[in-house]
């Protein structure tokens, strides 16, 4: 850019001037709304966090009778599905988004990828309808029992089957957040360069060998991306989660067993929250799903900077 | 030309009428919010006074304990609620709330055995209370055979099914299981919303009916219109008396009857596990929350016409319709000079 540009751009003209104010009012909504929320969700839960501290987040009895409340159960409800659907989610889009770039069959592409791409605007009461009327019956009548007579050895797959539970609830998560993941990780293994693929080809590579030592690595920055977005769903779902998972204050190693997220604790009790206390702790429950949801997203954008920063090095 | 001044006239007789509007309807406007389950009631009651008298009564169904702080936070004329308002709550409103009562409702037990067909099962309170706290765990359990002599119970463990929302049909339900189990009483507890010992939990009544019609072995508690209209088999339960009875309009109403209720009631009455033999034990009124003096006269004037009203036998007959129990007349007769007193 040379410099009469850039000086055009700082203009100082009535118009300018008011754009400008204008568009830095519109970008200090954003933190400004950020900031409010927090206050909000510190000054909400105030009740709660005086009378728990930060015990709240190891204790597991919720009890709106007593007055006694503990979010354990729901914290690792939270993390357990959305770990869970990840490990399922990331293989499958993943393998998806490298068939559809470096092998499919050039007709193929697009329509398949489309369809995918549709998956991501259903609403999620839609899922979750299905996954009540669908869903559920499958797993309970076939996929539960052969996995509790297969590996039913592990704790993870034992005890009663109900239907409704942590491992229902990651599933329709993987279905949910597929998309996500499958479309984002497509669009940026589009990006890699065709030089790189000729050049490992070039050298003799298999097209697999190609896919693993410079495709993916190549786009892998990119791909990490795909995959916090995905987290991030999962993290925050709610009405899916809610209709699968049993909703029960309890967290259990068999992942047959019903169980609570965050977000679906707060979307079923707090319009009906009886006391005070019971709507603090409510809150207190948002404002450390909002935490966690914070903490995640550095940690990812974290891990993302340093990818880029090895494979630079790397690159020269 | 002709369709500019057109356009003028339109728009000076809509603003007129836009200003004026508001300036005569004023006082014909009440809002309200609160429980659900009243809702298909009130929605209708609300629409025929509005056909009869031109009053506009608005009423968000958000739930009973919304309608509380609604009420509290004085942002609507009047709230609603399935279960009446704890002292803590009566002082955050200054103690400034009237409980009318308005119909009454049941709360059914339902289940999910194909084996037992429409077989219609005996249950009584202890033996509830041990499904919901666990203690009973399979449905051929001697303590439930007992019950249900010549009956061929399977043996599939129970699955119960509770809300996992707050709501009034939980507090009524729990409100019986803590009167007929001291068992329940210490270690769950009346409320909207519990720590349930075991279970899973559906949202709303067509959550827990959703569960339990999937669920082999699911029991669940629901109201007795959507049990109805869902055409499930729901349990005779024992009451205080010792007879089982049938879940109805009629046996309701009689538990209502059998209350006692003091001259100088505010009608925070629980009529669960009521006496009387035709009495159905998990019974309760549903009531609106309102205000003794209204500082607007014409609203207070509005609020005061339509509860007139909504006593009379010509709004009590069409909760019958709905599947709610009309209100006794001993009831109605305390009510009514209730209402006299509202300014």
């Amino acid at each position: 850019m040379t410099m009469r540009q850039r000086l055009s751009l700082s203009g100082t003209g009535h118009g300018d001037l008011t754009f400008r104010a204008l568009l830095a009012a519109c970008a200090l909504a954003v933190p400004v709304l950020l900031l409010a929320l927090v206050i909000e969700l510190v000054s909400g839960s105030r009740l709660a966090i005086r009378e728990f501290g930060l015990q709240f987040l190891t204790t597991s009895v919720w009890d709106p009778v007593a007055g006694q409340f503990g979010a354990f159960p729901l914290i690792m409800g939270t993390l357990l599905t959305a770990v869970l659907a990840l490990m399922m989610a990331v293989p499958l889009s993943l393998g998806v988004a490298i068939y559809l770039t470096e092998f499919a069959p050039q007709w193929l592409r697009r329509p398949v990828a489309t369809t995918i791409e549709l998956l991501a605007a259903i609403p999620s009461v839609v899922y979750g309808l299905w996954g009540v009327f669908v869903l559920i019956p499958i797993l309970r009548t076939s996929v539960f029992p052969l996995l509790r007579d297969s590996l039913g050895f592990l704790p993870f797959f034992k005890g009663v089957i109900y239907g409704p539970s942590v491992l229902s609830a990651s599933i329709i998560l993987t279905i949910m957040i597929m998309p996500f993941i499958m479309s984002v990780s497509r669009e940026v293994l589009l990006a890699v360069p065709n030089g790189q693929r000729e050049a490992s080809l070039a050298l003799g590579a298999t097209r697999w060998e190609a896919v693993r030592t410079v495709i993916v690595p190549y786009a892998r920055s990119g791909i990490l991306g795909a995959v916090i977005l995905g987290l991030g769903r999962a993290l925050g779902e709610t009405m899916a989660v809610t209709m699968l998972i049993g909703n029960r204050h309890d967290i259990s190693t068999s992942l047959f067993a019903p169980g609570y997220t965050m977000a679906a604790a707060i979307a079923n009790e707090f319009s009906e929250a009886a006391t005070p206390m019971h709507y603090a702790s409510l809150t207190y429950v948002a404002l450390v799903l909002f935490v966690i949801t914070v903490l995640v997203n550095a940690a990812a954008r974290l891990l993302i900077w340093r990818v880029t920063q090895a494979g630079r090095g790397k690159g020269r | 030309m002709f369709a500019m001044k057109m356009t003028k006239a339109m728009l000076g007789t809509a603003l007129a009428l836009g200003l004026l509007a508001p300036l005569g309807l004023a006082a014909q406007q009440l809002t309200g919010a609160g429980a659900t389950f009243p809702f298909p009631i009130y929605s209708k009651w609300f629409s025929e006074y509005n056909k009869k008298t031109g009053v506009q009564i608005n009423y968000q169904s958000i739930g009973s304990g919304g309608g509380i702080k609604q009420y509290t936070e004085r942002t609507v004329d009047f709230g609603a609620t399935d279960g009446p308002m704890t002292q803590d709550q009566m002082n955050a409103a200054q103690g400034v709330v009237l409980h009318l009562p308005t119909v009454m409702g049941a709360v059914v037990l339902t289940w999910n055995l194909p084996a037992l067909g429409s077989t219609q099962l005996k249950l009584d309170g202890p033996t509830i209370a041990g499904i919901f706290l666990g203690t009973i765990t399979k449905w051929n359990d001697p303590r439930l055979a007992a019950l249900n002599p010549g009956v061929k119970l399977p043996g599939n463990d129970i699955i119960v099914v509770h809300r996992s929302d707050g709501s009034g049909t939980s507090y009524i339900f729990t409100d019986y299981l803590s009167k007929v189990s001291p068992d329940w009483k210490t270690r769950v507890g009346t409320g909207t919303a519990v720590n349930w010992p075991v279970g899973l939990g559906g949202a709303k009544n067509d959550g827990v009916m959703q569960q339990v019609k999937q669920t082999e072995g699911a029991i669940g508690y629901v109201e007795l219109i959507y049990a109805a209209s869902q055409k499930v088999p729901y349990a005779i339960v024992k009451n205080a008396a010792g007879q089982f009875v049938q879940p109805s309009l009629e046996s309701v109403t009689a538990a209502a009857a059998s209350a006692k209720f003091p001259a100088t009631t505010d009608f925070r009455v629980s009529i669960t596990n009521a006496p009387g033999a035709a009495s159905y034990p998990i019974s309760s009124f549903t009531w609106l929350l309102v205000r003794p003096t209204m500082k607007d006269a014409a609203k207070a004037k509005a609020m005061k016409d339509f509860l007139t009203w909504m006593i009379s036998p010509e709004a009590q007959d069409m909760a019958k319709g709905l599947l709610y129990a009309p209100l006794p007349k001993e009831v109605v007769a305390l009510i009514s000079t209730k209402i006299k007193t509202l300014k």
